[in-house]
């Protein structure tokens, strides 16, 4: 057998790797929300919109993304997999109808935009496109569901806490996917979207306060951990972010706005962060250096990563850059 | 309410049962895509951009399913078989994580590109963004069968005690990861694909010229479905007979290294040697029809033929019987008459090869309508074989989850209830089914609208009117 020596020994040069790796599942998840989130937003407007251009602009816009933005979100999945096997297992398996809510729901959302084009009737793109506003909204709205429970250490199906984090995450979507679509169309869609952006911002900023509430009230642990510095500068950044987000729609520096619907997002994903440690897995007690992986596996995802990341961020940069600017007539399914 | 290990299993198999389909096809398409993308861009005939186009179509809404299918089956190892993924998650993880950054990123995100790019980018970025999901669609299956072929011939591993359970401890990650058995599922996989999609090709190709040529109806565009059938042809004449030449290496790992489920294929249970290959048998007692593990047969076969394969070549070798096992052996009828399809349809795939093939070559391809209508019936059975030769090689390793280490049963989530295992499996079996009825409704549909018109091509457009069309945007 070969000996792998010191690789096998410990963290690579000493790395805090468990630590690195937490915060690395966690900005996987934050990526998966802002990117896949937008698409999620622009679903949800979706459904403000009536004419059937504007509709099909929508599933224009997102159609060359959407894909691979959902698999942010199965690299999550591996990443939490890989990393911390038994609270992929012990989360899973503890939400285990709700999950498979999120599945049901990716699955109407992923196939609408394929399916929307296939035929042009009334009735059947009358039925893909609920199929797709139902599936962008429940989402995240069920996503959020579950990051309520991850923190709370709950399994429970439907909590006020969960619904307030639910909601949180819907709103924040509309956020992104107003700015989204604005940098992607122009006319009467683009108009149309800001003040949808607006009113979801406004909403954002309420119900994040609304969650910390709750949650500061489920479980002693969080009641201590919602008010650290940590969490209450994050709090107060996004503000700030919310008022940048308004001033850069309305003098039209759409493209800003996205950025900072973006940053809110990962600001998001921070505080759940900053909330669990040192915890990774409040439900079974779990902590970051308890469920983290042996040595030489650890090891061996890290050099993986370190190649694979930077590289999986150049395909994301190839793809966005050759479909800048607003969506052409061709570009439809 | 259904047990929740059984219905944790049954709706395991389905997810993956049905999610292969999406997978053959797109890694059966991919290499015919980036020969058709590359004739385009290389200004060939406009045919080549009718075919990129007609068949980007199919790979696209094969795609989107491929995926939505797909995330359910990651998600069913945390939420169906969470004491398995504890438990081998430090060995199982890594690839399946190597996998989503690796190729599924790879090919979701250039796909972008290549179904609705053609505009936008330069021909070389074009044809960079064909290999890309090509590569992509290829690398997946090296990492899903990399963690596969583990559970199959599980090494480089200890078994340690963690947090009060015993888990598997990755010791030796390059006998692990470049495990033997690797080779075989990978060579037989993605042979298999082309293969199926070969078939499909040839079938769909076959049913407008059956119609135009031999029913004498006008099809538009029956030029492109002759080329469709010929590439096919030429497709099927290198795969078909690999993949049986490599099967029956294949067959004999499996005997050298899980004799269990090779005595299963063969439904041997008294270690015996002279063993023959049985082409049919039924168990000699009537009670026993409904019985997968009758032990009492009555078999028609090759005398010293299971025996010849097992060993490559010596009718006399010895092959150790199920009952000699310590544990229950896999249902066997499901297991023997898998194999014994999935070897016949494999035979059936050369003989329509060669039929096609002669028939091109005495210029009477376009007139043999009994060809035209095997290849029709044919055009999915490639398909129907993957999903025999997954049955052989995953019900056939059962009761064990990673072969000899850890049974399936002992690998099902521990806190699962029959409530929410049963809803789940009731919603799965009716999400699956309109899936796929979704699925062969939209692809029939493109199908018999076929390629787009030469009048629509940009071949044509960009000699006309556009000496600069395809570089790259103007943006």
């Amino acid at each position: 057998m070969t000996d792998y020596g010191a690789f096998a020994a410990g963290p690579l040069f000493g790395l805090p790797l468990p630590e690195l790796w937490f915060a690395l599942v966690f900005a996987i998840l934050g990526t998966f929300l802002f990117l896949d989130g937008f698409d999620f937003g622009a679903g949800a407007l979706f459904a403000t919109r009536e004419d059937d251009e504007e509709r099909e602009t929508i599933l224009a816009a997102i159609g060359p993304f959407w894909d691979g933005n959902e698999v942010w979100l199965v690299v999550f999945g591996g990443a939490l997999f890989a990393a911390f096997p038994a609270v992929y297992a012990n989360l899973f398996s503890r939400n285990y109808l709700l999950l498979f809510g999120v599945l049901a729901a990716l699955i109407l959302r992923g196939l609408a935009p394929e399916m929307y084009e296939q035929r042009h009737d009334a009735a059947w793109q009358r039925w893909w496109g609920r199929s797709f506003v139902v599936g962008s909204v429940l989402t995240p709205f069920l996503l959020g569901v579950f990051t309520a429970n991850w923190l709370t250490g709950s399994g429970a199906l439907l909590t006020p806490v969960g619904v307030a984090v639910g909601s949180t995450l819907v709103a924040l979507t509309v956020v992104s996917g107003a700015a989204f679509l604005r940098v992607k169309t122009a006319g009467s869609l683009r108009e149309g979207v800001r003040r949808a952006g607006e009113r979801a911002l406004v909403a954002y900023l309420g119900l994040v306060v609304v969650t910390l509430g709750l949650l500061s009230l489920s479980t002693p642990r969080l009641a201590a951990a919602v008010t650290a510095p940590a969490v209450l500068a994050l709090v107060a950044t996004s503000v700030g972010l919310g008022v940048g987000y308004v001033a850069a729609l309305r003098t039209g520096r759409d493209l800003l706005a996205l950025v900072a619907s973006g940053l809110l997002t990962y600001g998001l994903v921070a505080v759940v962060a900053f909330l669990l440690f040192p915890l990774v897995d409040p439900g079974t007690g779990l902590s970051v250096s308890e469920a983290i992986v042996a040595p030489l596996a650890l090891n061996i995802m890290s050099v993986a990563s370190a190649f694979l990341l930077p590289l999986v961020v150049t395909y994301f940069v190839v793809l966005y850059s050759a479909f800048s600017g607003p969506v052409r007539p061709t570009e439809s399914y | 309410m259904v047990d929740p290990v059984i219905a944790s299993r049954v709706q395991f198999a389905l997810t993956t049962i049905v999610h292969i389909i999406f997978p053959v096809m797109s890694m059966g398409l991919a290499p015919f895509l980036v020969y058709f993308t590359w004739m385009e861009v290389r200004g060939g005939e406009a045919v080549y951009e009718q075919l990129r186009r007609f068949w980007t179509k199919i790979f696209a809404v094969s795609f989107v399913v491929g995926t939505v299918t797909g995330i359910v089956l990651e998600f069913e190892f945390g939420t169906n078989f969470a004491a398995f993924s504890t438990f081998a998650g430090e060995l199982f993880g890594g690839p399946l994580a190597t996998e989503g950054m690796m190729a599924f990123m790879l090919e979701a995100t250039f796909l972008g590109i290549f179904v609705f790019g053609r505009e936008r980018v330069s021909d070389r970025l074009y044809f960079v963004s064909s290999l890309a999901v090509a590569a992509g669609t290829w690398l997946s299956a090296v990492w899903i069968l990399i963690a596969n072929s583990w559970m199959q011939l599980p090494r480089g591993y200890e078994l340690v005690e963690r947090g009060g359970q015993t888990v598997v401890h990755l010791t030796d990650p390059i006998a692990a990861y470049l495990n033997p058995r690797f080779m075989f599922m990978y060579v037989h996989m993605q042979n298999a694909a082309v293969e199926s999609v070969a078939l499909f090709m040839a079938g769909v190709a076959a049913y407008h010229i059956f119609k135009h040529y031999v029913w004498g109806y006008s099809v538009q565009e029956v030029d492109f479905w002759e080329k469709t059938l010929k590439i096919a042809i030429v497709a099927l004449l290198i795969t078909a007979p690999l993949q049986v030449l490599h099967g029956d290496m294949y067959a004999r790992h499996v005997h050298e290294t899980q004799p269990q489920k090779f005595a299963a294929m063969e439904a041997v249970w008294e270690t015996d040697s002279y063993v023959p290959e049985y082409l049919v048998a039924f168990p000699t007692s009537l009670d026993d029809i409904t019985n997968p593990r009758a032990k009492e047969l009555f078999g028609l076969g090759i005398p010293g033929g299971a025996s010849w394969l097992a060993s490559g070549g010596d009718p006399q070798a010895t092959i150790r019987g199920l009952n000699d096992f310590d544990t229950e052996a896999p249902p066997v009828a499901i297991v023997f008459w898998s194999f014994r399809a999935m070897v016949g349809l494999g035979f059936w795939f050369i003989l329509l090869a060669f039929w096609g093939g002669y028939r091109w070559w005495r210029g009477e391809l376009l007139e043999d309508g009994l060809l035209h209508k095997a290849l029709m019936g044919s055009s999915l059975l490639g398909i129907v074989a993957v999903e025999l030769g997954w049955v052989v090689t995953e019900v056939g390793r059962q009761p064990w989850v990673v072969q000899g280490v850890l049974k399936t049963a002992d690998g099902v989530s521990p806190g699962l209830t029959g409530t929410e295992a049963t809803i789940t499996l009731a919603g799965f079996v009716l999400a699956y089914a309109s899936l796929l009825a979704l699925y062969s409704y939209v692809v029939a549909r493109i199908i018999r609208a076929g390629p787009p018109g030469t009048e629509e091509l940009r071949t044509f457009a960009t000699e006309a009117d556009d000496p600069v069309a395809g570089v790259p945007g103007d943006d």
